[in-house]
């Protein structure tokens, strides 16, 4: 396995988020040959990078494109900067330490896809993040990259920084398009979707920042270098957030398909005070949990971790020793995605506090016999039932730490107590 | 309109009318500028009253019910006063594996405050994930973040924060 660096590279250079130190790093060196390609050619080395989306759903990137090519004009592209999943916290460093990749990547986009108006759609607590993509921005802008007439060839590519304003849920991308329209965040139905009836109406691209990054890579190298640094049907790299009980947490960029036992006893430094491990969540907190025997040669791709029960998700890793509880772990996830409904339907708003009230019931030692096939049954009920997949997330954790650790919740029950105080 | 009844209770600077004018260039409609205005009247005005709502209705041309709907959606936009230092604490669950827990309980103690209270000086809150996972436990002061916080090391950030 090829261990290549394609978007942390370069990030430990001093200023490297400045532009004058991109451009000596050859930054922004893309653009033409971006343009000679034509849309046709980009989008087919797309398709053969085998990209796909970074956010969670692994959407290949390509095929996503080439949905807007015979749609009206205006369109819009919009960056899904939200970051909000727990366990997730890589957007954040190549915003903070690669700006200028990003922008990169955003206006090939747009000249790819005839697209005059871009926005970054940024969570609302990242205020010094907005900051610096601002200040680059303005970079962008004075230098000629950004504006009426990008390096003198005619084309418009402007790009605006929006902020969130506290709200999980608007990391879908329909939510996201009515916050940026100056709504609530609530999700639209699909379809129509936004490559045909997105930003204020228009067709519109949502990629999250990691995938927009890999942009300039492909375009430089073609798609097949993307394609043979991964695995099969999964390209590139991943950057990987470890957290949790791990000696060494952080951003790690590896190539797709690397395993994730690895990541954790190697790459992070094994787990926290010498314990052994008890269960990790590979994707971000909605991607059902897996157990040590699970994650053995475990491969980080999409289709590894589907295969494996889970999903690759955000691939935010949590690492979880022995001795946690993970029936007060359950009711930690259940009270974030009761808070985060939307409201906007029964299954969710209702379903998702009962959930929660029932795992909490159940960890403060006052659960009863039904409750965890009350749970079980109401999580089916919000499966795939509602107009975004939130109620999905807050299903999936309920239901796996149940299926993997089912013993846990009984003795809480049987001895009326949380066995782990 | 006969209903329409026009309170200017809120003064706006000319700097602040120069950012509102610029924030509204971003959009093709004055609606999508909503998230941002508030943003720049909460900071202009401490948070975000009624005659807040009621003066980024008048400027978007939107009904006020819609404001109140948006600002009131969203956990950033404070509907109360509060203080000096807005002390937010991530509550959720690689925060809470490193020990948020014990970094609550120990500003708690060390400020003799639940977490909802608001004094001259700190409001007090837990909030969801901040998005910095990989150096928790979080605290966002105000527009800033305190990362890898321990029970001790964050009764040193509150004591430096005059």
């Amino acid at each position: 396995m090829k261990m290549v660096k394609i978007l942390t590279d370069k990030i430990d250079i001093p200023n490297y988020h400045k532009i004058d130190v991109y451009l000596k790093e050859g930054g922004y060196s893309t653009i033409e040959k971006a343009l000679d390609m034509g849309q046709e050619k980009v989008i087919s080395e797309l398709k053969v990078s085998n990209l796909r989306g970074r956010g969670g759903a692994g959407f290949p990137t390509g095929m996503k494109w080439s949905f807007i090519t015979n749609q009206a004009f205006p369109r819009y592209l919009t960056v899904n900067a939200d970051e909000g999943e727990p366990g997730t916290f890589k957007d954040r460093l190549i915003m903070t330490k690669n700006p200028h990749l990003l922008i990169e990547g955003i206006i090939l986009t747009c000249l790819t896809l005839e697209i005059e108006t871009s926005y970054i759609y940024i969570r609302g607590e990242f205020v010094k993040e907005a900051q610096i993509l601002e200040d680059a921005i303005a970079e962008a802008y004075e230098k000629g990259f950004l504006g009426d007439n990008v390096k003198e060839t005619g084309k418009k590519v402007h790009l605006f920084v929006h902020r969130g304003a506290g709200a999980y849920v608007c990391g879908e991308e329909t939510a996201l398009i009515n916050s940026l329209e100056g709504k609530k965040g609530q999700p639209r139905l699909k379809p129509p979707f936004p490559a045909v009836v997105g930003l204020f109406n228009k067709p519109t691209i949502v990629n999250n920042v990691e995938t927009i990054a890999n942009i300039p890579f492909i375009i430089k190298n073609g798609g097949q270098a993307f394609a043979d640094i991964g695995v099969e049907r999964n390209g590139g790299t991943r950057l990987v957030g470890v957290s949790g009980h791990i000696n060494k947490p952080g951003v790690y960029e590896l190539p797709m398909g690397y395993p994730l036992d690895k990541i954790i006893y190697e790459i992070a430094g094994g787990i926290l005070n010498d314990k052994k491990l008890k269960a990790v969540i590979p994707g971000g907190s909605s991607t059902p949990v897996l157990k040590p025997d699970e994650i053995r040669d475990l491969p980080m791709d999409y289709d590894s971790l589907a295969k494996a029960g889970s999903q690759l998700g955000s691939a935010g890793v949590i690492v979880i020793s022995e001795g946690t509880c993970m029936v007060k772990l359950l009711a930690t996830l259940e009270k974030f995605y009761a808070h985060e409904s939307c409201g906007q339907c029964t299954p969710c708003r209702e379903g998702v506090p009962w959930v929660r009230d029932l795992v909490v019931r159940i960890e403060n030692g006052g659960g009863k016999p039904g409750d965890i096939d009350k749970i079980l049954d109401i999580c089916d009920n919000m499966e795939g039932t509602t107009i975004c997949p939130l109620a999905t997330a807050a299903a999936w954790p309920a239901q796996s730490f149940i299926k993997q650790f089912r013993h846990e919740f009984e003795a809480h029950i049987n001895q009326h107590k949380c066995p782990f105080n | 309109m006969v209903f329409k009844v026009i309170k200017m209770a809120l003064e706006i600077s000319k700097a602040l009318n120069r950012e509102i004018e610029n924030t509204l260039k971003k959009y093709p409609n004055k609606e999508a500028a909503l998230l941002p205005l508030l943003h720049l009247l909460q900071k202009e005005f401490g948070y975000v009253k009624k005659e807040v709502m009621e003066l980024a209705a008048e400027r978007l041309d939107v009904p006020y019910s819609k404001v109140k709907g948006v600002a009131t959606f969203y956990t950033m936009y404070d509907k109360k006063p509060v203080g000096k230092y807005h002390l937010q604490i991530c509550r959720n669950i690689s925060c809470s594996l490193r020990g948020a827990e014990d970094v609550l309980n120990s500003v708690k103690e060390h400020l003799n405050m639940e977490v909802g209270d608001t004094n001259e000086k700190f409001t007090l809150s837990t909030v969801e994930c901040l998005g910095a996972c990989g150096t928790g436990p979080v605290m966002q002061v105000n527009d800033d973040y305190y990362e890898e916080l321990t029970p001790e090391s964050v009764k040193k950030i509150l004591d430096s924060l005059k």
